[in-house]
């Protein structure tokens, strides 16, 4: 029997019911599977298409060719104005190194957090929650401004660089990730830190040797959904990078549906799906554990 | 509980361990260099009037110094980084942007009152009498000129646009020996230029700023060349500006420097205006008709996308929980895609799909039925289309939180409520969901916070359009607070208005805080930190 017969009201032979019930599921089924994959097969099928207006467009395009992508990746001329594999590099880079960061910074906090008591300690779990909370994009004049004046000092951390955006990502990395972590730590039994320190085993070394190893599973989550988060991040990156040669992917691709007249849909298309392939794997790879770290502080209520 | 209690013990004793000789050595090392970094820092900071955030850098450069240097603060060591990163780059923003809340920082008004009367010193007239120069002008085979100017006792100077104005004789700079004027008659890569043919380029020649600094010459004639001068002074004991050409007078209101008559001169400068921003926020008419309705769009926008996706959502996870279902895994996993595709990319995807001429969707719907929507134009239509898309964005997520709470549901309470004599719909409502609730419900609340601010969609799918008719600043059918802010500061008609935008800012933070403190209620997050003391 199933856990929920939604569909078992009708009072006709077990049967039919069972086989209407099947129908239904399916023909749901399928209408929802057309209602998530339409807009994916549209990309793949505009990036085929060699005209780049939308009008021209059907789902089967009539002469498919790779020229959309030829443009972006080889094309030298088309690259000068829209460096699209910079683009790409960009992203990769800045998702890369804040992942980096972030999880250093992040892990080590957790470990003090969970295996050190001092004063105020509950308060600043709490008030580094409570900052995450306040989405970062509420203070964005401020973060433009400090950067600016930061700037005027020194340049390679200012407006339009790398540096100064990295930064800005790592201010917000600390809060929930926190929380995640030393939740693993305190699932760590604390025998295994005793009988290290008898030995005369520093806390450096416990944490590297010992416990690292044991938190695998909990670092790649938080890698994964922080090399996300920045590798699609738009808001922060556009506000403050200016020139196309510095822009991630997401502030590039935006250029090329934005333009009253000059929107290249088919160009769009090819630059987006080489842009979410690296994503995409990446979750289908590690779907299953990215849904544990998503679902276990909600589930166990 | 013995050892636990002998654990804790243990590791507070621990620092004594981690102070070695040669482990405190590098800690200071790196302490005197990092002191170093940061009193250059604060002192350039300083220098470039960024007052604020030289205070806020020389109080964390403390919090560090401390840090390191006391023993019981050792475990903030670790998180160190961590902290001074959030404070600068999370805690100073809200704490500055609550200053510029009550500021009229913004277009024309981005400079400090020292920067404002710095500039003004700067600006330079052109005297009608007064140090008056004759001038001979030499020109580079690139183009480039140089000019010889003469005072009336025959003093010559060496001027190129850019430089210093030099006081030089024959031989040096390259100036060859001086004809009976005193003029040179070579300069070293330049051509004297006649009487004659000098006419050719007066025009290129009167453009030319000579000299640099506070001495700049410019050529006024054909025969002379006169020195500018500043156009204002600044009388700092009466605290007003005087207009050297004209005799106007202008005093500082309302962070601009005005002349009785009112004229009122550009750059002005930040002034501390109190709440008026706040005042504004709540009284102006002009702003008040579109925020009203912001605010309401805003709360329906966000409550209608949590409602949609979690009811889809979790249709799906009940419909598909059947694990004796043929290709569950296969129909999940395809429902999953629109969540691993990056939201801005299918975002701008939708955007194109919908496009109300040329848009797949579109052309569609006019093929089949003769008619479609004006998702794009019409206030009502671009609302339905934005919560379409963020229908779509966000199914697959309840879906997946959905079914893995509904795996945690016991399986006898249905069957104790089959003997009971409930129908399957009554076991929905009455158990299935509540249930449900207990586990889901702070995610609910999660997800309504980030729609609230749901910044993305509406800047991305549709920039907050169609525009409402008759606003005083720029704002759309489909802006919400935070697209609205956004339009304020960044890319207003009327230039960025960062005071108010701060203000606004302000008036969102409390907002979603009253959620937060809601959704912590409803949680037990608070309980779980002192359950683990």
């Amino acid at each position: 029997m199933s856990s929920l017969g939604f569909f078992q009201g009708f009072r006709s032979s077990r049967r039919r019911q069972r086989q209407l019930k099947l129908v239904l599921t399916y023909l749901f089924a399928a209408i929802m599977i057309v209602f998530a994959l339409f807009p994916i097969i549209w990309i793949i099928s505009a990036s085929l298409n060699p005209a780049n207006s939308l009008a021209t467009q059907s789902l089967i395009p009539r002469n498919a060719s790779l020229q959309n992508y030829q443009l972006l990746l080889t094309d030298n001329d088309f690259s000068a104005i829209y460096p699209f594999r910079r683009w790409l590099f960009n992203s990769v880079k800045l998702a890369g190194v804040t992942t980096l960061f972030s999880v250093s910074i992040t892990t080590a906090a957790a470990y003090a957090f969970s295996r050190f008591r001092f004063r105020q300690r509950q308060n600043m779990l709490r008030g580094i929650l409570l900052i995450q909370v306040f989405p970062s994009l509420l203070v964005m004049v401020a973060v433009f401004l400090l950067i600016q004046q930061i700037g005027s000092v020194i340049p390679d951390l200012g407006l339009n660089t790398h540096n100064g955006l990295v930064l800005t990502y790592l201010g917000g990395c600390m809060g929930i990730n926190i929380w995640l972590m030393k939740g693993y730590f305190d699932s760590i039994p604390r025998e295994i830190d005793e009988s290290a320190m008898v030995d005369g085993a520093t806390h450096w070394q416990i944490f590297t040797r010992l416990l690292l190893p044991l938190m695998r599973p909990i670092v790649v989550v938080v890698a994964v959904l922080s090399f996300i988060f920045v590798y699609g991040d738009f808001v922060v990156a556009r506000i403050l990078l200016k020139t196309t040669e510095q822009y991630p992917l997401t502030v590039g691709l935006f250029i090329f549906t934005s333009g009253q007249f000059s929107q290249q849909w088919g160009v769009f298309a090819a630059g987006a799906l080489m842009g979410a392939l690296p994503i995409v794997v990446l979750y289908l790879l590690l779907q299953d554990q990215i849904i544990g770290g998503l679902t276990q502080g909600a589930v166990k209520g | 509980m013995a050892t636990r209690s002998q654990a804790t013990s243990l590791i507070r004793a621990a620092p004594s361990k981690t102070s070695t000789v040669s482990s405190l050595v590098t800690r200071l090392v790196l302490l005197a260099l990092i002191d170093a970094f940061a009193s250059w820092f604060i002192l350039s900071l300083w220098m470039k009037d960024s007052v604020i955030l030289a205070a806020a850098i020389a109080l964390l450069a403390l919090f560090v110094n401390v840090v390191v240097l006391r023993s019981d603060a050792y475990p903030l060591r670790w998180m160190l980084v961590g902290l001074v990163l959030m404070s600068l780059f999370a805690i100073y923003p809200i704490l500055y942007n609550i200053y510029v809340s009550t500021t009229n920082y913004g277009f024309g008004r981005l400079l400090t009152r020292a920067q404002a009367i710095e500039r003004f010193e700067g600006t330079m007239y052109l005297p009608e009498e007064g140090g008056a120069y004759t001038w001979t002008a030499f020109i580079s085979d690139r183009g480039a000129f140089a000019v010889w100017l003469q005072t009336s006792d025959g003093q010559g100077f060496l001027a190129f646009p850019g430089r210093e104005i030099m006081a030089v004789q024959p031989g040096e700079e390259g100036v060859g020996e001086l004809d009976e004027n005193g003029i040179p008659l070579t300069i070293e890569g330049y051509e004297r230029l006649n009487r004659l043919s000098v006419v050719r380029y007066i025009d290129q020649l009167g453009d030319l700023f000579l000299g640099q600094g506070r001495h700049v010459v410019r050529i006024s004639s054909l025969d002379l060349a006169s020195e500018l001068e500043p156009l204002y002074v600044y009388e700092g004991a009466r605290d007003v500006l005087v207009n050297r050409q004209t005799g106007a007078e202008y005093t500082p209101v309302n962070g601009a420097f005005t002349s009785s008559s009112g004229e009122a001169l550009t750059p002005g400068f930040q002034v501390s205006i109190g709440l008026d921003n706040f005042v504004e926020f709540i009284r102006s008419p002009a702003l008040q008709g579109p925020l009203v309705r912001i605010i309401l769009w805003n709360f329906a926008f966000a409550f209608l996308s949590v409602a949609m996706t979690f009811a889809l959502g979790l249709t799906i996870a009940i419909i598909f929980n059947d694990r004796t279902l043929r290709g569950r895994k296969l129909i999940t996993t395809l429902l999953l895609i629109p969540y691993t595709v990056p939201g801005l990319i299918t975002i701008m995807v939708w955007r194109g799909m919908l496009n109300p001429e040329l848009g797949i969707v579109n052309r569609t719907l006019e093929s089949l039925i003769g008619w479609a929507p004006p998702w794009f134009t019409d206030p009502l239509w671009a609302k339905a289309a934005v919560l379409l898309v963020n229908l779509w964005l966000g199914f697959p997520y309840f879906m997946l939180i959905c079914s893995g709470a509904l795996q945690a549901v016991p399986l006898d309470i249905y069957g104790a409520a089959e003997v009971d004599g409930a129908n399957p719909w009554q076991r929905f409502w009455r158990i299935t969901l509540p249930l449900l609730l207990v586990a889901v419900g702070p995610l609910l609340v999660a997800s309504f916070v980030f729609n609230f601010n749901n910044f993305n969609i509406i800047f991305l799918f549709i920039e907050g359009g169609p525009p409402i008719a008759g606003a005083a600043t720029q704002a759309g059918h489909t802006d919400i607070l935070i697209s609205y802010v956004y339009n304020l500061a960044f890319a207003g008609g009327r230039g960025a208005q960062y005071g108010l935008a701060a203000a606004i800012t302000m008036v969102i933070f409390v907002i979603v805080a009253v959620i937060t403190v809601f959704q912590f209620r409803f949680t037990r997050m608070w309980e779980e930190v002192s359950e683990n003391v």
